[in-house]
This record gives structure tokens, C-alpha cells and sequence, in this order.
């Protein structure tokens, strides 16, 4: 039973320790570290071929670059995304699929039913779109508090939905078809067949939101969010603009859903409402909770998990849910800040053992 | 006067729309109660309400052994069986309900409250052990034989790795809220007889017309529903306002701290509040099959997310709130559908609610079980 516990201490352990390596590193180390990150997901697509590591990761069923880029990376973008509102800014978003939906249809609007333009250029004016949206969302309801957000962000995944599934000019239940693919660039053709290269435009658009991001966070954008998250009123009566900064949240959050909706229509070519259930939603937020809500990569973890577990245990087919579920209640029970859990107050810490040091030294 | 629809069929769609609506209260009831009490979202209340569908389906199937159909009609009853039959069904659909939902609390919450105890050890290890298993093992027997044998040294094990006295952070409680609810969906989706299809419950009341109301004819079955809800529910604030138990409730929902150094178990009454919200959630559920005749495994959630709907609607947290906000919410579906078609119903829902909670942001009535006066 020792042994048992001293496992599970290690696992719970499991960011602090690793965090901790990281932080000791120094620069060059760093760096050579990220680089061999990124290259090894950019050779992602070819881990089924490597002896051992194939066995483990290989899906059954579905190809694996498949699941990469329709299960891993749309979730990983969205999950960045509603870590923003959900974690940092401690916004409960419940329809978060209402932006991602606005993306994908936005696309599909103007390149395939409504006009003829290239995905790319259809893409600055999704993510413009739904940052309306956020607003349209946000400036009305962002003054309500917990719970009610909860539901109203509720309503308006579904209204979203439904509007899509009801009116004829967005395609009604039928959807849109011939969605334009990405151009092709650097020899990388976005046929139909291959996901490779979908996966490898998905995984820079994720590089690149994973940057602006952190960013984003270590600013003073970011550290207003967490002040709210903290305290909203202690935060508002220390200067913090709170409905400003969480209007921000909520624009910058449908942005990165909108995004990733972009892409999935990029990829899939079609879509119809019931591409966008109001299940996803909870999906979403199961990802980012189960990662560690309020840390990036904790949010990135989770949403690999959820996307790629059931995928993975596609041989004991209908009962992957139930054991969804199941691994959900068990992980908030036994870890209920997530598998990668913020590090609050860390930059405050290091700084204090800094001062203490100093002292000391005196 | 124009020839509208809703103009034609306006009582009608009252009547329904009050039937509906009577459903959304008694399954809002429960969402207000625990909310009330614990500010948790108890996503996972409307399995809770499918649950009950299936033990009025198993009451009438098994329990009273009433076929589907009868020489090809449907099995009607009269008189004082019907009545039996009825408050038979309505009592096994409470239980059902009600326990399970205590259950969940035990299973899924109390253990993040940091309280959890060895019936939920014993539910965790076994849902382990049969998670486990099912990677391995595909036969059910098997599996259960398996978990029951692996659950004992599991218990143990959770029982000592409880995080005693911590509480989760809230967010927590809503996910596992979320797996719960997925859990028993899909269990019952997996492993109940007719997998993912629709059960037919035996129709033994005969929907004849009751009386006619401004020339609308008034079924019997929509009847029985409202003045079901409304004593159901009658009786619920007399058990809060009235009864020791009751006291409890509302004391911890004012302040679970203070109650608990004034002597109030408030492990009890966390208890007690899930149970009513059950019991409510399966007299909704004897009502709906009463009307619909049928339920479904994944039945709970649209009508879930609607009471949940209702309550926000009405002032979560208050019981009269969650009776105004499902009736209303019954009824201006109804309406709307009429007036912009039925494919527009749930916009209208959710728009209706934006709206008032722009205004009001804490519900028509606001939110306040604690604060509830007899």
C-alpha cells in the first residue's frame, strides 16, 4: 500500500517536478529543448512507423494523422482558446462550440455558398467574425456572475445551432458542401486523402496561438485576468477595468474557437449544425478542467486526452463513453486541480526567494 | 381578429404548454434545491430524471406486469386500479430517482467536498475496476465478476487517498458533475435491454377528454399532470418551510458554516436536499411517461438543460422561482413555436431567458432558498 501511495504522491507531483527540472535549465538548454518538442511533432504523423512507440500510439480503426488533425488539433486550438476565458479569467463558458461553429461557418459562407473566395483570406475575416460574436455575447451578459454565465453562454451555443440548422440561407439542416481547401504551399498539396498536411498547418496555426498566448498572459492584459479570477472585486477596487479586461477574454477566446473552426472546415470540405452539438461544448470544457485549468499546457494535455483517448480505445467500441465519463468523475475526485495544475503565485514565489536571498547574502 | 395560429389554438397551446411546463418545474426543483444548498450546477440531475423514466417503464413492465398492448389494444384501466396502478408506479419512479441521486452525491460530489466516506470508496472502486476490466475483458459477466473481485483492495486504497478536509475548486465539481451524468447515460445506452433504441411504456390511461375550455378540449392525462406537479410541489415547500428537516435545508443554505457549529449535520441535510430533488425528478419522470408514453437513454438531457433553463429563469435557488420559470418557459415555447415555427422553439427558450436575465439578473423572482420566509 506504501508503494502505492508514494506512486500516486509521485504522480500528483508529477508538473512540480518537472516544472521545477525546466526551470533549472538555462537558456541554450531551453531552446534545444523546445526545438526537439517541435520537431518531434512535426514528425508526429510518422510515430505509428517507429517499433515500439507505433504499438503504444497507434489508433485502431482510424488513421492515425487522421485523429491528429480532426480529434487532437481542432481540440488543442479550441481548448487554448477556452483556457483564456475558463482558466484565466475564471469565465464559465458552457457553449463555447458557438464560436468555433461561427469560424467554420463563416468559411463556408465565403468560399463555397455566398462567394468565391480563397480559405485563406476567409480566415482573417472568421476570426474578426467571431470576436463579434464574443462581443455580441459578451457586452450583455458579462455582468452576470458564475452560474448565470453558465447557462446563458449555454443558450447561445444552441441558438447558434439551431440558427444554422433553421434558416435556408446557411445551407438549413443539409449544411454547406465544397468548402474550399487550403492553398498549397512548400509542396504540401491539401488534397482530400492525405491529413498530413492539414496536421501540419494545424499544428503551426497551435505554435503560433501557443506564443501569442503566453505572451498574452505574462502581460498586463493577462495578469488583470487572473486578478479577476481571483477576486473580481478586490481586483475592480485596485484599478482593474474588470468588464473591459473580461470583454477582452471572451473576444480573444472566440478568436482562437473561431479559429479552429476555420481549419476544420478547411479539412472536412462540409459541414452541417450537427458538426456543432451542444455535447462538444462540454467536451471543450472537460478538456481544459481535466488538463489544469489556468495553465496553457495543462489545457493542451487535456485536450490531447479527450481527443485521443476514445480513439484509441476504439476496440471495446460503444462503451469508450461510459468509460469517458467514468475517468472524469475519478480524476475530479482524486485531482481536482487537473493533471497539470496552474502554478498560482509562482513569479510572486520566485521573487520573494529571491529577495530572501539577497537578505541573506547581506 | 386575424386568422393566426396562435390566435386559433391559443388555449390549446396553454394547456400544453402548462402540462410541459409543470415538468420543467418538478425536474427544476432539484437543480434549485442543490443549488441552493451547495452552489453546484448538479448537471447530472437529469439522468436522474431518465433514471425515474426507467423505474415507471420497469414498474409497469415488471413490477405490474402490464403488457404494451392487450389483444391489440392498449391495456387501459379504470376506476381505483387505475389509481393503484398509477400511485404504484409514481412511488417505484420516486425511489428510483431518489435513490440515485443520493447516490450520485456520494459517488460524485462528497468526495470533493472532501468528506468522502466508504460507500463512496466502494462505488469509486468498483466503477475503477470495471473501467479496467472493460479495456481487457469484452464480457459483461465477466467484468462484473472481475470488478466485484478487485473492488474490496481498491475501497481500501481510495479510502486512505481521500484528500480529507480539502475542498475542490469549483470547476471541479462541475466536470465530475458532467462524467456523471455521461456515465449514466451511457451505462444505461450499453447495457439496459433495448441498448440505444426507444422503450415503449404500457399506456393504461385512456386519454379521453376531460372537459372543454373555451372550446378547447382539455385531455385527462395534461390534467392529471398539472395538479400532479402542483401538489408535488406543495408538498416540498411544506417539507422546507414546516419540518425540522426542512429548517436544516434552508439553514444551510443560508450559511453551511454557521449551521454546522449551531449543531445542523450538514452532511445530513446535503443528503436530504438530493433526495428531494430525486423524488421531484422522478414524479416528473411518472408524468412524462404518462404523457409521452416513452422514454430513452439520453431522454434526460435537452430536458435538463430546459429545467435547468427554468430555474435560472425563475431565480435559481428559489422553489417558487423554479415553479414560475418552468411554467413560463413551458408556455412561452408553446407560444413561440406557434408564432415562428416549432423548428424555433429552443432559440425562443434561450433568447426569452437572455433577455430577463439582462434585466434581471438574478431571475424573475431572485435567488434565495436561504432567505425563503414561511
Amino acid at each position: 500500500m506504501n508503494q502505492v501511495r508514494s506512486l500516486l504522491a509521485a504522480l500528483r507531483n508529477l508538473g512540480d517536478t518537472f516544472g521545477e527540472a525546466f526551470d533549472r535549465m538555462n537558456k541554450w538548454q531551453k531552446y534545444s529543448f523546445y526545438g526537439i518538442l517541435v520537431i518531434a511533432l512535426y514528425l508526429a504523423p510518422f510515430w505509428p512507423d517507429v517499433p515500439v512507440l507505433g504499438q503504444i500510439v497507434d489508433t485502431p480503426g482510424t488513421q492515425f494523422s487522421t485523429v491528429l488533425n480532426d480529434q487532437v488539433i481542432i481540440f488543442v486550438l479550441v481548448a487554448l482558446g477556452l483556457n483564456v476565458v475558463v482558466g484565466l479569467a475564471g469565465l464559465l463558458d458552457l457553449g463555447y462550440v458557438g464560436f468555433y461553429a461561427v469560424g467554420a461557418y463563416v468559411t463556408a459562407s465565403l468560399t463555397s455558398e455566398h462567394a468565391n473566395l480563397p480559405w485563406l483570406l476567409s480566415l482573417p475575416v472568421a476570426v474578426v467574425v467571431s470576436m463579434l460574436f464574443g462581443v455580441i455575447l459578451g457586452a450583455p451578459t458579462l455582468r452576470l456572475r458564475g452560474d448565470y454565465l453558465a447557462i446563458v453562454t449555454l443558450g447561445f451555443g444552441e441558438i447558434i445551432r439551431l440558427t444554422a440548422k433553421n434558416m435556408e440561407w446557411l445551407g438549413a439542416s443539409r449544411g454547406i458542401s465544397n468548402i474550399k481547401k487550403p492553398p498549397s504551399v512548400l509542396g504540401l498539396k491539401f488534397g482530400v486523402i492525405d491529413p498530413k498536411p492539414y496536421y501540419y498547418l494545424g499544428l503551426t496555426l497551435v505554435l503560433i496561438v501557443v506564443f501569442v498566448l503566453h505572451r498574452l498572459e505574462y502581460s498586463r492584459v493577462g495578469r488583470s485576468w487572473v486578478a479577476i479570477r481571483e477576486d473580481e472585486d478586490a481586483a475592480e477596487l485596485m484599478g482593474v477595468d474588470t468588464f473591459k479586461f473580461k470583454l477582452w477574454a471572451f473576444t480573444i477566446g472566440a478568436a482562437v474557437g473561431g479559429l479552429a473552426g476555420v481549419h476544420y472546415a478547411g479539412k472536412v470540405g462540409f459541414i452541417n449544425p450537427d458538426n456543432f452539438p451542444l455535447t462538444l461544448s462540454i467536451l471543450f470544457l472537460a478538456a481544459v478542467v481535466l488538463g489544469g485549468s489556468g495553465n496553457m499546457y495543462g489545457a493542451i494535455l487535456g485536450a490531447v486526452m479527450v481527443a485521443y483517448i476514445p480513439e484509441r480505445l476504439r476496440n471495446f467500441a460503444d462503451k469508450r463513453v461510459f468509460v469517458f465519463g467514468v475517468v472524469l468523475v475519478l480524476m475530479m475526485v482524486f485531482r481536482p486541480e487537473g493533471i497539470l495544475p496552474k502554478r498560482v503565485g509562482d513569479e510572486h514565489k520566485k521573487r520573494r526567494n529571491k529577495t530572501t536571498n539577497a537578505e541573506v547574502a547581506q | 381578429m386575424p386568422d393566426w395560429l396562435i390566435i386559433r389554438t391559443f388555449w390549446d397551446l396553454t394547456v400544453t404548454g402548462l402540462a410541459l411546463g409543470s415538468i420543467y418545474a418538478l425536474v427544476a426543483l432539484g437543480y434549485t434545491l442543490v443549488y441552493g444548498v451547495l452552489r453546484l450546477i448538479n448537471f447530472a440531475h437529469s439522468e436522474i430524471f431518465m433514471v425515474g423514466t426507467f423505474g415507471s417503464l420497469l414498474a409497469s413492465s415488471q413490477f405490474l406486469n402490464i403488457p404494451l398492448l392487450e389483444d391489440g389494444n392498449y391495456p387501459y384501466r379504470t376506476g381505483m386500479t387505475l389509481v393503484f396502478f398509477l400511485v404504484v408506479i409514481l412511488v417505484i419512479a420516486m425511489l428510483f430517482s431518489g435513490i440515485s441521486a443520493v447516490l450520485l452525491e456520494r459517488v460524485a460530489y462528497r468526495p470533493l467536498r472532501g468528506n468522502g466516506d466508504s460507500i463512496g470508496a466502494v462505488a469509486l472502486a468498483f466503477l475503477t475496476a470495471l473501467v479496467v476490466s472493460l479495456i481487457f475483458i469484452d464480457d459483461t459477466k465477466m467484468n462484473i465478476i472481475v470488478s466485484l473481485v478487485f473492488t474490496a483492495p481498491i475501497a481500501y486504497s481510495y479510502l486512505r487517498i481521500f484528500r480529507r478536509g480539502r475542498q475542490a475548486p469549483r470547476l471541479a465539481f462541475l466536470i465530475s458533475a458532467i462524467g456523471a451524468s455521461t456515465a449514466i447515460a451511457e451505462a444505461v445506452g450499453v447495457w439496459s435491454t433495448n441498448k440505444r433504441d426507444q422503450y415503449q411504456t404500457a399506456r393504461i390511461l385512456e386519454k379521453k377528454t376531460l372537459f372543454n375550455l373555451f372550446g378547447t378540449d382539455v385531455r385527462i392525462d395534461y390534467v392529471i399532470v398539472i395538479v400532479g406537479a402542483l401538489l408535488m410541489m406543495t408538498a416540498l415547500t411544506l417539507f422546507v418551510n414546516k419540518t425540522r428537516l426542512g429548517r436544516g435545508v434552508r439553514a444551510v443554505a443560508q450559511d453551511p458554516e454557521t449551521s454546522r457549529i449551531l449543531g445542523v449535520n450538514v452532511d445530513m441535510i446535503i443528503i436530504v436536499t438530493f433526495a428531494l430533488g430525486g423524488v421531484m425528478a422522478g414524479g416528473a419522470a411518472m408524468l412524462f411517461t404518462l404523457v409521452y408514453d416513452q422514454t430513452r437513454f439520453n431522454i434526460g438531457f435537452i430536458l435538463g438543460v430546459k429545467s435547468f433553463t427554468a430555474a435560472v429563469l425563475g431565480g435559481i435557488g428559489n422553489l417558487k422561482g423554479a415553479l414560475l420559470g418552468g411554467l413560463v418557459l413551458g408556455l412561452v415555447e408553446n407560444y413561440g413555436s406557434a408564432i415562428f415555427g416549432g423548428q424555433w422553439k429552443d432559440v425562443i427558450a434561450f433568447t426569452v431567458l437572455l433577455v430577463v436575465l439582462m434585466f434581471r439578473p438574478t431571475g424573475l423572482l431572485g435567488e434565495s432558498l436561504g432567505k425563503a420566509r414561511v
